[in-house]
């Protein structure tokens, strides 16, 4: 990422989470990773100001309590939250869930991929592109 | 890109729309290039139904007439256009601009390289994303547009 700030990861599934934990350590992407397990939690850590912002969210749709659309109706009405670039990883196919996330504004949306290999590849790319993309805050 | 649709350039400098073109025909970037040289003439653009929406917005930032802050701030506050992810590319590095564009929930702020095969390496990266994620479907109903017409027939 072109930042050195955490990369927030908002996922149920604690297989899915180190999952991608360990995709951004085979790609040594230095970035620390904030695990949240639903947008309630997520929503937790944005607004205590004793935490780092994160330089983008990795969303995930399908959580208990508060789901990831639910939680972009939230941050996206929030002057300060809004700016973060939200990029939705997801299994989810389903045409509704992909409008909806678009209609507020996510910066991607990336259908997670079963093989590992392959979503190692994705998360290269999305990697790339946020290195090559300016990022809300910048610095450490 | 992801799908075939075309790719909207807010652009009024010719050299650099230019630029563009070549860089997506060098890296055999199948979709039409649509560009227009500022806000109002986009905005023209998308309203006409006759025209295809296009999958992806590549903004400049500095135009005259309507600048593309100025076109943000119309485009996602209309249910259809705001789906369309909207990348600025610019050779700004202002911070304000920056703010102001994220505040905006862009998909992308990248600052152009004055060097010809840094910037064809650029957009590549932003092509590859592109073809990874997903894009909306600016066509169909907005979820609210949806709710309203529920709404309305239950009277």
């Amino acid at each position: 990422m072109r930042s050195s700030k955490p990369i927030l990861l908002v996922e149920d599934d604690n297989v899915d989470a180190m999952t991608v934990r360990r995709a951004l350590k085979d790609l040594n992407v230095p970035n620390g990773i904030v695990h949240q397990l639903d947008g309630e939690d997520a929503l937790e850590y944005l607004r205590s100001s004793d935490n780092k912002r994160p330089c983008v969210i990795l969303l995930d749709l399908n959580m208990p309590r508060m789901n990831g659309i639910d939680f972009l109706k939230i941050i996206k009405n929030d002057d300060e939250l809004k700016k973060i670039p939200v990029i939705v990883l997801t299994t989810s196919k389903d045409e509704r869930d992909k409008m909806e996330s678009f209609e507020f504004s996510v910066a991607g949306y990336i259908i997670k991929s079963t093989d590992y290999k392959k979503f190692v590849e994705a998360l290269k790319t999305l990697n790339l592109y946020w290195t090559l993309s300016e990022l809300p805050y910048p610095g450490a | 890109m992801r799908d075939c649709r075309p790719i909207l350039l807010l652009e009024d400098d010719t050299v650099d729309a230019m630029t563009v073109k070549r860089a997506l025909k060098d890296l055999n970037v199948l979709n039409q290039l649509v560009r227009v040289t500022n806000g109002e003439e986009a905005l023209v653009y998308l309203k006409d139904d006759s025209k295809e929406k296009p999958c992806v917005i590549l903004l400049d930032l500095n135009m005259p007439k309507m600048n593309g802050i100025e076109f943000l701030k119309v485009a996602k506050a209309d249910e259809k256009l705001k789906r369309i992810p909207a990348i600025v590319l610019t050779t700004s590095k202002d911070d304000q601009d920056r703010l102001k564009t994220f505040q905006l929930s862009i998909a992308g702020f990248v600052v152009k390289p004055v060097d010809y095969v840094k910037f064809v390496e650029a957009m590549r990266i932003v092509n590859l994303y592109w073809t990874l994620s997903e894009l909306p479907n600016s066509e169909q109903e907005s979820t609210n547009e949806k709710l309203q017409a529920n709404t309305a027939g239950g009277r």
